[in-house]
């Protein structure tokens, strides 16, 4: 999997609630809907600054707070191709394995806002085009993995009819 | 390998087998539960992976409590959803007024030792407190229990919190929680379970203990799991469940590391805006003027924190400035409180009840502060935006603080008060 767009740059600890508002989960299932809200609350018009394939580029503990699974869901509907960050908290990093959304742990400390990224997944490598450099990344477990190349969690379970490593 | 975390003894319970940190494995899951803001898309999902009958469908619980009763029409069809999805399923259906999901799952006795639960919400680790390994999942996940009866997980290396020394008076459990996200920080124990141990345990109840567990998830954990002891088994009995085995915890299991909290130096602790982890002492808070109160939550809204702001408050008035919201964590506490007199006493106080559910905490309904106001809560999130208004600030407090506070219209302490 080869994923390839412009950085946007966000700080530590981007909670599930800055994500997408409380105030606006509960009121539909509508994802492209709730989309037009994705960072509201800290970065308002966020929605206008992105292009399709845009990656965004975060500190540690991405996604922490609620469980809410429309967090990785209004991300990819916004047109976000990933999210690269310096760590994860563990239900945002199984929602988003879970919905075909690719994620990366590494050091993002010399990416900057606007930098071009190029991201190879099975091989673990994150390239700066912009910067001219490459960030080593520690590859998925391969269950994760899997689920991920499946397109998620409903995709594998049509694919298995259940769980593929019981 | 004979010396075993509480997470590993409840994993090989049902592995039958030892299991490895770090390893992914598929177990079957003793219960699962879904609130108003996940099941909905897990329904959803349900259908999408081809789901017709939920395959163990007395071991599912769905809670209406995010937004209940109804504060708008998108909610109010989601709601229905769930109505008819419960009654089609046979599916145990939680509907208005009956609390909150992680009051409600360990009171009606579908938590205890060695379960492994998942609840589409992430206070789920809330059920720790009486033994069980209990983490939340997402809304897809909870589809693939409802279709498979299973789910994966990644065994987690554990951390050993142990509490020592002697509570002082007006300092509580919510005081040692927060004080371990000042320690360690939010993302202090990602991907790890916590597991309490030390003789601060026989001093708390479990209502106290729950709102420990509760807060795992606020430093990243998975778990936040309590030993089982005699306290835990009389709570468990007259919540429906005898005969639970024994879990206690044995220190030269392998953890990976040690936390070590002398309690009996500890002041009352207040999360500043807007982070769970921007944790001080109460005295140095300075002064910080409140509107508005907020008694409740899967945290602090339990028989035993409604009695600590009952007894603060009794036979005094909140300050003219400030409004007070009481929401009592079910309905079986708000009927005992209510018997007890202690909403008599909160009402005359000035405070306002509303239903047992979330009420504000998650800024659907109920409670919503203007621009520029300072609420204190005794929820486990202060997030920008979190109760509906992202100009307002939260502090996260005990109950006694939050009484407190109320009554003299600014972040007060409450050992002056008691
Ligand atoms: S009370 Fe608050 S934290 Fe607890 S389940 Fe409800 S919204 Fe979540």
């Amino acid at each position: 999997m080869i994923i390839r767009g412009f950085a946007h740059k966000l700080g530590d600890d981007i909670n599930t609630d800055y994500i997408i508002s409380g105030k606006y989960k509960f009121k539909t299932l509508d994802m492209k809907e709730l989309a037009q809200h994705i960072f509201e609350d800290i970065e308002p018009d966020f929605i206008k600054k992105i292009k399709p394939g845009d990656i965004i580029v975060a500190g540690k503990n991405f996604g922490c707070g609620s469980s809410r699974e429309q967090a990785p869901l209004v991300i990819k509907n916004a047109g976000l191709s990933a999210v690269v960050a310096v760590s994860f908290a563990r239900i945002f990093y199984r929602n988003a394995i879970n919905n075909g959304l690719p994620l990366v742990e590494c050091d993002t400390s010399n990416i900057d806002d606007g930098d071009e990224l190029e991201i190879e997944l099975e091989k673990g490598i994150v390239k700066d085009i912009t910067k001219g450099f490459e960030i080593q990344i520690n590859p998925l477990p391969p269950f994760m993995m899997k689920l991920l190349q499946d397109g998620g969690l409903v995709e594998h379970f049509k694919k298995y009819g259940g769980f593929s490593i019981e | 390998m004979s010396h075993k975390t509480l997470t590993e003894k409840i994993f090989e319970s049902h592995l039958d087998r030892e299991p490895k940190v770090g390893e992914v494995v598929v177990v079957d899951i003793d219960f699962a539960m879904g609130q108003d803001g996940t099941s909905p898309l897990a329904i959803q999902k349900f259908y999408e992976m081809g789901g017709k009958k939920v395959l163990k469908p007395e071991k599912i619980a769905l809670v209406i409590d995010h937004g209940a009763p109804s504060p708008n029409e998108g909610f109010s069809n989601l709601h229905k959803l769930m109505r008819d999805f419960a009654y089609e399923q046979g599916i145990k259906l939680f509907d208005i007024g009956s609390g909150i999901c992680h009051q409600l799952i360990p009171e009606y006795g579908f938590a205890g030792p060695y379960d492994i639960i998942v609840g589409a919400d992430s206070h789920t680790c809330t059920y720790g407190a009486v033994g069980a390994f209990a983490t939340g999942i997402g809304s897809s996940e909870l589809s693939a229990v409802m279709l498979s009866g299973k789910l994966w997980f990644k065994i987690p290396a554990s951390i050993r919190v142990v509490l020592s020394g002697k509570l002082p008076a007006g300092v509580y459990s919510k005081d040692i929680i927060l004080y371990l996200a000042k320690l360690i920080g939010a993302d202090g124990a990602t991907y790890k379970a916590l597991e309490f141990d030390g003789e601060v345990i026989d001093q708390l109840s479990v209502d106290a203990r729950f709102t420990i567990s509760n807060m795992a998830v606020e430093v990243g954990a998975k778990a936040g799991i309590f030993p089982v002891d005699d306290k835990t088994k009389l709570w468990l009995k007259e919540h429906g469940r005898e005969n639970v085995k024994d879990l206690s915890i044995d220190p030269l299991a392998n953890y990976e590391s040690t936390i070590e909290i002398d309690v009996s130096k500890l002041e009352p602790q207040v999360a500043l805006p807007h982070r769970v982890d921007n944790v001080v002492d109460i005295s140095k808070v300075g002064d910080v003027p409140i509107h508005q109160g907020f008694i409740g939550t899967c945290t602090n809204g339990r028989l035993e924190d409604l009695e600590i702001a009952s007894k603060i408050l009794e036979g005094k008035q909140i300050h003219p400035k400030v409004r007070l919201i009481v929401s009592c964590a079910s309905k079986s506490i708000y009927l005992e409180a209510l018997r007890r007199g202690i909403i008599e006493k909160l009402i005359n106080a000035g405070a306002t009840i509303i239903p047992p559910g979330c009420g504000p905490c998650v800024g659907t309904h109920a409670g919503v502060p203007s621009d520029g106001e300072n609420v204190i809560s005794t929820a486990n999130r202060n997030f920008k935006g979190r109760m509906g208004n992202n100009k307002a600030f939260i502090y996260l407090a005990s109950p006694a603080t939050v009484a407190v506070s109320c009554l003299t219209g600014k972040i007060t302490d409450p050992r002056r008060y008691l």
